[in-house]
């Protein structure tokens, strides 16, 4: 019998926009920038194709996931730090923007930077003794830290207890509302594209391959962790200070199970370790969690099915199959 | 600090695992410019002594100096740092990423900053080219694509010269090998012998830990014996080869000759 098998080959166009020889045509230009056009614009579209303001609203909720998931596949996948505390940055990052919008009346855009910073630091400066934690062992640590917190507050009625903070100043409208959160999520999306291939990038990668490695060269893992924590706790707590804004309340909702759990299958869907692939993954899931809506309690069953269906069809994620197919092209050929 | 001040001091390393005995109470001395080797039989405590000096184990008692400054108990970083490196004996490279990558990390390191890389004169050019520098000087081809490989894909010999060139990229003073010709074949062993009599006549301090006692002994101008974690003799090859004691603890009962000619 005539024994076949399939080849996979880089396509010329690859190779040829490797480097700076991808400037001396269009077509091997536009084969570099096409596809993350396509992303940005599509972005940046979407909330004039949403049909009605349930529908905006439910995009600057995705985007904040999709910032959610971007930290954790920042973590998870260049640092080797699994965090299951999505939850804890929201949390963070929304009570921080809370409390300066009442007591101190100050602007959303004023609040935010400051959250994100601020929280991000707190977030750190709280995670730090878990640092030289791995594996299984960081994850189960930083799921307990949510937890903890929100029990904190109950229990000691801080920052109004059960009631939570209300009256928090929203954005001025839906417009800025959405195109903020929008432009926070490509910002943040470029910028760690970009940070993960510069050096400071490789040692990352290097404390996930091998950290004993990285000690014999002379450099401290637990401050590389930190930084690398900072950033990915600047992202969650950006979102949950937009959190705060959009929904003009902060309460121990803020700290939900959901904030830590969608990330994760967001990233499991759109592919660990590429960046886009969870962004992506967070625009696909949270949008058929609410299509879901109308069929009650079921919705968790047809949401786990489609889950289910990514995991077991597509487990490696959009990103990456996407990407092959993008540059590569198979053929069978005979053996 | 006066001439003849040893560059690394050992002195009474005791390390316990629970209740076996690792290390007992072992001290010895590296002057300057020395390759000291030390042998032993397997579970003698070699690579312990190594993860005692380097920090990555802390040691139960005793007292490790570099230069008459006490390093014992501070973290390997900061061991690093002052310039005391390591290979390690199962290799530990960056396995995903290429081989000239693999030196941009340590080349990252705030040792290499100040000092610039192997030949650096305190001021760090590209990373990748300083990077790829160290592979052509260690015996990677630079026309080849070898250094451009991911380092999963490379055969064991590169891989214990990617070790070796880890540390070169901190400007070390004293490099502990772990074992560098342990796996290779004898010809990846014949042209691995001179690069550590370059790194003597560099002035790098170079302890060796090796089972390959014909090559070791060729480069080596002191070694010292090991055995059940204790200090059997330390001298120069010579007198080492000539011991009634190593012969009984590290050659058995076979004549010294026979073995050496089948190493």
């Amino acid at each position: 019998m005539e024994q076949r098998r399939k080849e996979r080959l880089d396509r010329g166009v690859k190779v040829r926009s490797d480097g700076l020889y991808a400037l001396m045509s269009w077509r091997e230009l536009s084969y570099l920038t096409l596809p993350r056009l396509v992303l940005i614009l599509g972005i940046i579209v979407l909330p004039f194709v949403m049909p009605n303001m349930y529908w905006q609203r439910v995009i600057s909720i995705v985007c904040i996931y999709a910032l959610l998931a971007l930290s954790f596949d920042f973590l998870a996948h260049f640092l080797g730090l699994v965090s299951l505390g999505g939850a804890f940055l929201i949390g963070v990052g929304g009570y921080i923007s809370a409390i300066l919008n009442t007591t101190f009346g100050l602007s959303p855009f004023v609040t935010i930077p400051i959250a994100t910073i601020v929280g991000a630091a707190v977030c750190t400066l709280l995670l730090f003794p878990c640092l030289p934690l791995r594996g299984v062992y960081f994850a189960i640590v930083t799921l307990m830290y949510p937890l903890a917190l929100k029990r904190v507050i109950e229990a000691l009625d801080l920052f109004g207890g059960t009631n939570g903070i209300l009256g928090v100043d929203s954005f001025p409208n839906s417009w800025v509302e959405q195109y903020f959160v929008i432009a926070m999520v490509l910002l943040f999306l470029f910028g760690t594209r970009r940070l993960v291939n510069t050096d400071l990038g490789l040692v990352f990668r290097a404390v996930k391959d091998n950290d004993q490695a990285v000690k014999a060269s002379g450099m401290s893992i637990t401050y590389y962790k930190a930084i690398a924590v900072f950033i990915a706790s600047g992202m969650g707590c950006l979102g949950g200070a937009c959190i705060v804004h959009i929904f003009m309340w902060s309460g121990i909702s803020l700290f939900a199970l959901d904030f830590s759990i969608i990330p994760i299958a967001a990233t499991v869907i759109g592919g660990g370790g590429t960046l886009v692939g969870p962004v992506l993954g967070a625009f696909i899931l949270v949008p058929i969690s609410e299509l879901l809506r109308e069929f009650g309690t079921l919705r968790i069953v047809f949401y786990s099915l489609a889950l289910m269906a990514f995991i077991v069809f597509r487990s490696e994620g959009i990103m990456v199959y996407g990407e092959r197919k993008y540059h590569q092209f198979e053929r069978w050929v005979k053996v | 600090m006066s001439e003849d001040q040893p560059i690394l001091q050992v002195k009474e390393v005791t390390k316990a695992f629970g209740g076996i005995l690792a290390l007992n109470r072992i001290s010895f001395d590296v002057h300057e410019g020395d390759v000291l080797g030390i042998i032993g039989p397997n579970g003698s405590g070699k690579t312990t002594v190594v993860n005692c000096i380097t920090g990555f184990i802390k040691m139960s008692s005793g007292k490790v100096y570099f230069r008459g400054k006490d390093i014992s108990g501070k973290p390997p970083h900061k061991i690093a740092d002052m310039g005391v490196t390591r290979t390690f004996q199962i290799m530990r490279p960056y396995y995903s990423l290429p081989a000239y990558k693999n030196l941009v990390i340590p080349l990252f390191s705030p040792r290499a900053k100040r000092t610039g890389g192997w030949r650096g004169g305190g001021k760090l050019g590209d990373r990748n080219t300083v990077g790829i520098d160290i592979l052509e000087e260690i015996g990677f081809e630079r026309d080849s694509y070898v250094p451009y490989k991911t380092a999963s894909t490379l055969p064991t010999g590169y891989l214990k010269r990617l070790e070796l060139a880890r540390c070169l990229a901190l400007k070390p003073e004293v490099i502990l090998c772990d074992e560098v010709f342990s796996g290779l074949s004898m010809s990846e062993i014949a042209s691995m012998v001179p690069l550590i009599e370059r790194l003597q006549m560099d002035g790098i301090t170079v302890v060796m830990i090796e089972h390959r006692l014909r090559e070791l002994f060729r480069v080596a101008n002191r070694v010292l014996v090991m055995n059940f974690g204790e200090k059997l003799i330390e001298g120069t090859p010579d007198e080492v080869m000539a011991n009634e004691k190593v012969k009984e603890a590290y050659f058995g009962s076979e004549d010294v000759e026979e073995v050496m000619t089948h190493a």
